[in-house]
């Protein structure tokens, strides 16, 4: 018992039935990261403070050819299979699934290093201040350290005053441990950590490690969803597209390693599925197009 | 036709490779949608009889607060522990059901039963198809249905028990209850949701791609039209809770603030967490599936109320285009209403205004479809079958559901009903008596088809007239405990409202008292419609050994296509090439021999 | 949503013959450069974007817009010749239409429903 239409298209559709299913199931994608693009929105929107240039953008701009390259060669490998070259499609697919892991060991780089990378915040203004004088200098210490949390949060403009204590030190702490709390650290035993803070606005020169007292911190904590809506959202809408990344790769490998089963058996079918494949990789591809300015650049 | 036995199957099967596939791929992986269709149902059958249940445990608590549920009263207690310690239905153990007695009846049982189950067994025989456009697809939707009601049936029994925040799970409540049934619940939501995706592609495409040569759109009938609108509804409207799901689980599991509010106090100390969300998001998020799934959980019923009451009035449905043209206004629409659950969470009044207009506007469609299938009554010649029954009830109980709901659309008067009973029986009017009557009804009017065998028309008759009654009695005194005031989801029986009328002494405790009282006899009722659900039960199961058998293949004499298979349909459900060449209900046309003529049939002789 | 399907085609009529050429080979060739091309302009438009962020356009809205655009344009780019979208039927485009529709009402309607206040409230203070 056959599907009628599965492989050739139905006259007045003018379509074979996985191409109008996966057209359907991008539209529910549509909605899907259209719902988090609005919650995005409405959380940046609704913000007090909403951070600026957190995320690196010559990684993301390296992430965003890989994609685009990806598409590039998963629509050639579909042509190639419609021109009849089994081994063009291969190469072209090959390459694809490549781009695909490239993308996401970059991205789970950039996952890494957030999860070791730490915001400190102290219990008073006295206290805030010693430590940002420790860390940036007797002089000048308290006004580097206004000075990042002004840049960061793009409050150039504003009347806002902030106390000392409501301005945290980025930095990083010994041993790069991932995700840990204040919590987790004191449940540890521990009483102190060595910080090293992050680099003065401008400039690349870390400042040397300072000893920061437990007891003196009101809140630690990495770059992880908890943190703040901005990395939540951040980690939630490019955990969700690189899942897809990864779902897509997966099944873009199946075709690749299936090919030369199908290609004997029914060649047009194996070019449908393909262009099936390409339909959802595109989408995902389309998705990192909002995806890297939104989050990256505005 | 003589009634098909396996002569028809092994001619269908004769020039095709087929071995056994055994019990396994036939009945438990198979891709056959009817397979699905039926696996669906008792699975959504067996959710709503459990939801069912746990209501009754509340409608205990409502009528006896305080005291042990009698006969249950020790299992659920050895069952659930602390919560129901006593027997008695503790505080949060009546928020815990009453959560899930929402989810498992809106996800769980209605959706699954009335799209899914009827869907997959009956459009692809109405339209003539071999099959569903993508058979596997169909297997995984049912498998992750199957799996996310395992996860909610398993979150009663882990410690804290099942979610306590309603079925709509708003934040931060949900988030910041400290157990995990709302994890559960929430991973629980994904599957079911990836469950109606897949199903809702999987329809789509087989409307458009798989009808037969001869099935124009405008020559399906009214079955098909809404259920594939409502897997549109589907479709385009479950991803944003999808989306919310993962971000409330996000909250509750890695402690982000998507929707904590900044400064928010727990049991008297600051939440520890980043703050800057909105609770509100969640609401946008889920009320923008939650209105369209109401039209989901409506609009399969209509459509099999339409094939009903073709059928036993032996007369076309009256304005089948403007039926058509109506389900495809209310999917539309249904986009675009559902901020009508939210006036009361200080929206300005622009947007009130727009949000109270475009529901008034999507209440016009709705009513035109009532008015047609009311209209295909007149001059009909009413066949009184349990089927009919029940399809009959529909509209007058559709119609008090419809009515009720105009003052909840309104902004100034859902100032006073919001969150009470009147809500509670207005939307319980439209599923129960409504929804699940029409489920009924397809149940009488389809066991023939999938069994070869007739259900018992005596119980079915006593099915009717037991739930008709019990269902009235049970609502109807909800309407007037929410204009007077009662607010829902409140566990003590009525002692906070007795409270809160306290200060209107003299006057109004006669009628608060009343109200009250309202309760015990509404858990009577509902114990009278438990008890009629019980000869449904027998009758299911036992009308397949013992049901009066088919004289023919179909036999209430139906037009549509579904009707002109072997009984039951074999796999790829045709035994010979379909053609269609009339529309769907061709019933009593004037000079033909017979009160029907099939959409397939060849044009008839005219009668002599 | 209605669907303009009142014709019916008998089982071996095809509808639309430019339809089949869209899949033969010489035609596949053509578009290939076609490919290459999009391609270029996708990896200009990412430079472009990249580059406004490092020139700083003093208005946030301009930025906004601007990025925006540039995104829409390449997205228009990748459906519609990646994804074959231009060639597609109306089918597809109806679906698609609906999904917009229904996004932007979804992003619409929430932004001005948190953002729209009673008569009288007071002043300060987004809603939460």
């Amino acid at each position: 018992m056959e599907i009628p239409y599965a492989v050739k298209p139905r006259p007045d559709t003018g379509l074979y039935n996985a191409k109008l299913g996966i057209w359907l199931f991008l539209a529910s994608e549509v909605m899907l990261f259209g719902g988090l693009f609005s919650s995005y929105i409405l959380l940046r929107v609704g913000a007090d403070l909403w951070p600026h240039g957190m995320l690196n953008i010559p990684i993301g701009t390296f992430n965003t050819f890989v994609l685009i390259a990806s598409s590039v060669t998963v629509v050639m490998s579909w042509a190639s299979l419609k021109l009849g070259k089994l081994d063009a499609f291969k190469k072209y697919m090959a390459l694809t699934i490549l781009c695909a892991l490239g993308f996401l060991s970059v991205k789970s780089f950039e996952y890494h290093a957030k999860f070791t990378h730490y915001d400190v915040w102290f219990k008073d203004a006295a206290t805030a201040e010693k430590y940002f004088k420790d860390a940036y200098g007797e002089e000048k210490g308290v006004e580097a350290a206004r000075k990042l949390f002004v840049e960061r949060f793009h409050l150039q403009n504003t009347k806002a005053t902030y106390d000392a204590n409501q301005v945290q030190i980025g930095g990083h702490i010994e041993g790069d441990p991932l995700c840990t709390t204040l919590k987790k650290l004191l449940a540890a035993k521990k009483e102190t950590i060595q910080f090293t803070p992050d680099a003065p606005f401008g400039t690349h020169d870390h400042p040397k490690p300072i000893e920061v007292k437990l007891s003196d911190v009101i809140r630690l904590s990495s770059y992880v969803p908890s943190h703040s809506t901005y990395f939540a959202i951040y980690f939630t809408i490019t955990a969700l597209h690189g899942l897809h990344v990864l779902g897509g790769a997966i099944v873009l490998t199946y075709f690749l390693l299936t090919a030369d089963k199908w290609w004997k058996k029914n060649p047009e079918q194996l070019a449908n599925r393909v262009e099936v494949g390409g339909l959802f990789w595109h989408f995902v591809d389309l998705v990192w197009i909002f995806l890297f300015p939104v989050l990256y650049l505005l | 036709m003589q009634a098909t036995t396996s002569t028809h199957t092994e001619a269908a099967h004769s020039h095709e490779q087929h071995h056994d596939p055994g019990f396994l791929r036939s009945y438990v992986f198979s891709t056959d949608h009817k397979v699905i269709g039926i696996q669906y149902g008792f699975t959504a059958l067996m959710f709503l009889l459990f939801g069912f249940l746990l209501m009754m445990c509340m409608r205990w608590q409502l009528a006896k607060p305080g005291l042990p549920i009698p006969v249950i009263g020790g299992l659920l207690e050895s069952v659930l522990g602390d919560v129901a310690k006593g027997g008695v239905i503790s505080p949060d153990l009546y928020n815990a059901f009453g959560a899930m007695h929402g989810t498992i009846m809106v996800f769980m049982a209605i959706v699954p039963l009335a799209f899914a189950a009827f869907g997959n067994y009956v459009v692809p025989l109405q339209i003539g198809a071999v099959d569903m456009a993508f058979p596997r697809v169909n297997m995984a939707s049912y498998q992750c249905f199957a799996v996310g009601g395992v996860i909610m049936f398993v979150s009663f029994f882990i410690p804290g028990g099942a979610a306590q925040a309603g079925w709509t799970s708003y934040s931060p409540l949900a988030t910041i209850i400290p157990t995990h049934g709302q994890t559960f619940w929430l991973i629980g939501m994904v599957f079911l949701i990836t469950s109606s995706l897949l199903g809702a592609v999987n329809f789509i495409a087989t409307v458009i791609q798989l009808r037969a040569p001869g099935m124009t759109w405008l020559r399906m009938p009214f079955f098909v039209w809404t259920q594939f609108v409502t897997a549109f509804i589907l479709l385009l409207a479950f991803p944003p809770l999808e989306a919310a799901g993962i971000l409330q689980l996000i909250d509750k599991v890695l402690g982000s603030s998507f929707f904590i509010p900044t400064g928010l106090v727990v049991s008297g100390k600051p939440y520890d967490v980043s703050g800057g969300g909105s609770p509100l998001l969640w609401q946008h998020l889920f009320w923008f599936l939650g209105h369209p799934e109401v039209y989901v959980l409506i609009l399969p019923a209509m459509g099999v109320v339409g094939e009903i009451v073709a059928c036993n009035t032996r007369k076309p449905l009256w304005g089948y285009k403007s039926l058509v043209y109506s389900v495809l206004a209310v999917g539309f629409i249904s986009f675009i209403v559902w901020a009508h659950h939210m006036y009361l969470t200080g929206m300005g009044t622009k947007i009130s205004t727009f949000f109270q207009t475009t529901t008034m506007i999507i209440s016009i469609p709705s009513v035109i479809i009532l008015t047609c299938l009311f209209m295909s009554l007149w001059g009909g010649s009413i066949r009184f079958n349990t089927p009919m029954l029940f399809a009959l009830a529909f509209l007058p109980m559709f119609g008090i559901g419809g009515l009720t709901g105009l003052p909840l659309g309104f902004n100034f008067s859902d100032l006073h009903l919001h969150d009470s009973y009147y809500v509670i029986a207005h939307f319980h009017y439209v599923v129960a008596p409504g929804t699940i009557f029409a489920l009924f009804a397809g149940v009488y009017f389809w066991y023939p088809k999938m069994t070869g065998r007739y259900m018992s028309e005596t119980l079915g008759k006593i099915h009717f007239w037991g739930s008709l009654i019990g269902m009235n009695l049970v609502f109807m005194p909800m309407f007037f405990q929410g204009l007077y005031g009662m607010s829902r989801r409140m566990s003590d029986g009525g002692a906070t409202y007795a409270l809160t009328n306290a200060a209107n002494e003299g006057v109004l405790t006669a009628f608060t008292a009343t109200v009250i009282k309202l309760n015990v006899f509404i858990t009577h009722a509902a114990f009278l419609l438990l008890l009629a659900q019980i000869p449904f039960i027998i009758n299911v199961f036992m009308s397949m050994f013992n049901g009066r058998k088919v004289e023919s293949d179909n036999p209430w004499d139906a037009t549509t296509l579904d009707w002109q298979t072997p009984t039951p349909p074999p796999h790829g459900n045709f035994t010979k090439e379909i053609v269609v060449h009339r529309g769907p209900y061709e019933y009593s046309v004037p000079g033909h021999p017979t009160d029907f003529t099939a959409q397939n049939a060849p044009d008839p002789k005219p009668a002599k | 949503m209605s669907h303009d399907h009142s014709h019916s085609h008998g089982p071996g009529e095809a509808c639309d013959h430019g339809h089949d050429d869209h899949n033969s080979p010489e035609y596949i060739q053509k578009t290939i450069k076609k490919y290459l091309m999009v391609g270029g302009i996708l990896f200009g438009g990412t430079v472009l974007t990249v580059g406004m962020y490092y020139v700083h356009i003093p208005s946030v809205a301009i930025t906004i817009a601007v990025a925006l655009l540039i995104a829409t344009i390449k997205a228009g780019f990748v459906a519609g010749v990646f994804m074959h979208l231009s060639d597609e039927r109306k089918m597809i485009y109806g679906v698609l239409a609906c999904t917009v529709f229904f996004l932007i009402g979804l992003m619409g309607l929430t932004i001005w429903a948190m953002h729209d206040f009673p008569f009288f409230t007071l002043v300060g203070g987004k809603p939460s």
